[in-house]
């Protein structure tokens, strides 16, 4: 059920290296307007390595990152942020010390522009603005239902909801492109159900491009609409769901070869 | 009961959002405001005023700027002592060189010149972390007390080195220096405290204390949902600094009287570090528990024996004084590292529930 549309995010030979360890070897793939897209790979494939050359964390020494069909120069992730890429960690990256509803007004940051004078005498603009964005973020809270823990500290919260909250929270920033580093990682079958209901509907009703890695292959069937894969940093397959199940080369990277 | 919490609905996001979300706690802030500005300068004594009330609220300002830099943004500073006596160096230098000048605009003034020393010092604090920092502000405690006291230009070329706080008056009524009224400095300092706890207030529930406290809690993800580090850091020492500022220049004019730099050398760094500890960092209600508990806790241990009629000597008290500071430094640092501030919540917590267990 691939979605032709424009290429959203191109990736071209990229290659990244730590010193002497090549983390990616000349990856290239588009992920298009409105699909949902899998990385999937062994440990090590370097599949989060791609994921953060996306939004500036890394800078590859090769190749080219076309976003919305401007070229990347090199950027901090602040600046992918402000382009419209937000992303979830595979070790969830919440700020522990504040309330779920804190959590998700830090992702509209970029959408406030009141003043420090504003907001420090909480008048005009300072005051309208947080009214404005808290209407937008109870949105994002309703839709992923988690109505109930808005004023409760992040750090109280068990593992599957602090996963719903960072998604909340890169939701609440409106991206386009949607990186989600393992959603599902650690989750039993009820709470990743759930999960691949809010990435279902994230696409389905809010449009939103998804880039996501996951390890449980029946979540990234089921959920994709194409995938690639990588081993050792190279690019092994690239296609459709059924495509990639039937290809001997990824079968042999996930189960190993013989050699006798 | 009297105080809940239950059937009060809120209707809006703004009043869901508002500073005070419980009626009865808007009413206890509003009476105690104006109790503090009505009924303590006819009640009081002179002395409680003039060496309790006067140095708690100017600790308590400079708690609320050191609160903002380490509590709300989590860089640790050593340099409070510094930043304040920038304030009263700059402050004294501003208002004897530029007369015309009212006295609440030179001490905010002050402020400012202290902020952007704050920011120069600040710099460091992109590419080090926690205790490396803290050495690199220790450099600003000690750098700047040395350059106070070495250029005679920030004293006018007084002899002594210390010259009296400039004796300046609002409305007629004279509220610094060694001849003003207890009470007018007290409602000076005041309007300060208030003033400058407001806008702690608003800074920690706006777009700018969360970008703080995000830096605080996991400056990667921050950086990711689009805070800058650099700018959001120096704008928390800036604004630390200038709380520092105010509070160092009005220690300086209203309440020692005179422009000297052993009021700010590193012990009270430290002490203005154990106030934010004890009473809860990232918490504006903090930094007032605090800064009293420090304050008073020297002045409570010196006078109980009195009141039990018995008679220790005073150096003994010294000892026992700092004993019992150790001890209750270790004591919040591992039972309660969120301090006074966070005990109250819990007692809220519990008589919520009181007297059921959940």
């Amino acid at each position: 059920m691939t979605r032709p549309g424009n290429i959203l995010l191109g990736v071209k030979d990229i290659s990244l290296r730590f010193g002497g360890v090549r983390a990616l070897t000349d990856v290239s793939f588009d992920i298009h307007e409105g699909e949902i897209f899998a990385i999937i790979g062994p440990n090590g494939a370097g599949k989060s390595s791609m994921l953060n050359c996306i939004n500036g964390f890394y800078h590859p020494q090769e190749g080219t990152i076309t976003f919305r069909g401007q070229q990347r120069r090199r950027m901090r992730p602040y600046e992918a942020a402000a382009q419209g890429i937000s992303r979830t960690f595979q070790n969830i990256a919440l700020f522990r010390g504040m309330t779920t509803l804190e959590n998700v007004m830090t992702g509209r940051m970029l959408k406030m522009q009141a003043s420090f004078v504003e907001q420090a005498l909480y008048l005009g603009r300072g005051k309208r603005e947080e009214v404005a964005h808290r209407e937008k973020v109870e949105e994002v809270i309703d839709f992923l239902e988690i109505q109930s823990i808005r004023k409760t500290p992040v750090g109280r919260l068990p593992y599957g909801l602090q996963k719903r909250v960072e998604l909340a929270r890169a939701l609440a920033a409106e991206p386009e492109l949607l990186l989600l580093d393992e959603p599902m990682a650690g989750m039993n079958v009820e709470e990743k159900e759930d999960m691949c209901r809010f990435v279902l509907s994230t696409n389905h009703e809010l449009g939103t491009t998804i880039a996501l890695i996951e390890h449980d292959m029946g979540v990234v069937m089921d959920l994709s609409d194409r995938v690639v894969v990588l081993d050792y940093g190279k690019k092994l397959a690239e296609g459709t769901p059924d495509e990639i199940r039937g290809n001997q080369e990824v079968i042999d990277a996930y189960l190993g070869v013989s050699h006798d | 009961m009297l105080y809940r919490e239950a059937g009060q609905f809120k209707t809006s996001y703004s009043a869901d959002q508002a500073m005070l979300t419980i009626t009865l706690d808007r009413w206890f802030v509003f009476g105690l405001t104006a109790f503090a500005i009505i009924g303590v300068p006819l009640l009081a004594s002179e002395y409680i005023i003039g060496s309790i009330l006067v140095p708690v609220l100017i600790l308590s300002i400079a708690a609320l700027g050191l609160n903002i830099l380490t509590g709300y943004c989590g860089q640790l500073s050593l340099g409070t002592g510094a930043f304040m006596a920038a304030g009263a160096y700059l402050a004294y230098k501003i208002a004897t060189n530029i007369t015309w000048m009212p006295i609440w605009l030179v001490i905010p003034l002050a402020g400012l010149c202290a902020a952007a020393i704050g920011i120069a010092f600040g710099l460091p604090s992109l590419r080090i972390k926690g205790f490396y920092l803290a050495v690199a502000t220790l450099a600003a405690q000690f750098f700047l007390l040395w350059l106070f006291v070495k250029v005679p230009w920030f004293v006018n070329n007084s002899i002594s080195g210390v010259p009296p706080a400039p004796p300046r008056s609002i409305f007629g009524i004279q509220v610094t220096g060694a001849a003003a009224g207890n009470e007018a400095k007290y409602l000076f300092v005041l309007a300060f405290v208030i003033v400058l706890a407001w806008i702690a207030r608003n800074m920690a529930r706006s777009r700018i204390g969360r970008s703080w406290m995000a830096i605080r809690d996991m400056d990667i993800a921050a950086e990711l949902v689009g805070i800058r580090p650099l700018p959001t850091k120096l704008s928390a020492f800036a604004i630390s600094s200038f709380y520092c500022g105010v509070a160092g220049a009005l220690w300086a004019l209203c309440y020692i009287n005179s422009v000297e730099p052993t009021a700010f050398d590193i012990n009270r760094s430290f002490q203005v570090l154990f106030m934010i500890i004890v009473g809860g960092l990232g918490s504006v209600l903090g930094s007032f528990l605090g800064a009293a508990f420090i304050f008073l806790l020297p002045i409570v241990l010196n006078s109980a024996p009195g009141w039990f009629g018995y008679s220790i000597a005073s150096d003994t008290i010294t000892h026992i004084e700092f004993m019992l500071f150790g001890v209750l430094i270790i004591f919040f640092l591992i039972v309660e590292p969120h301090g006074l501030a966070r005990l109250w919540q819990i007692a809220k917590e519990k008589l919520r529930l009181w007297p059921f267990p959940y």
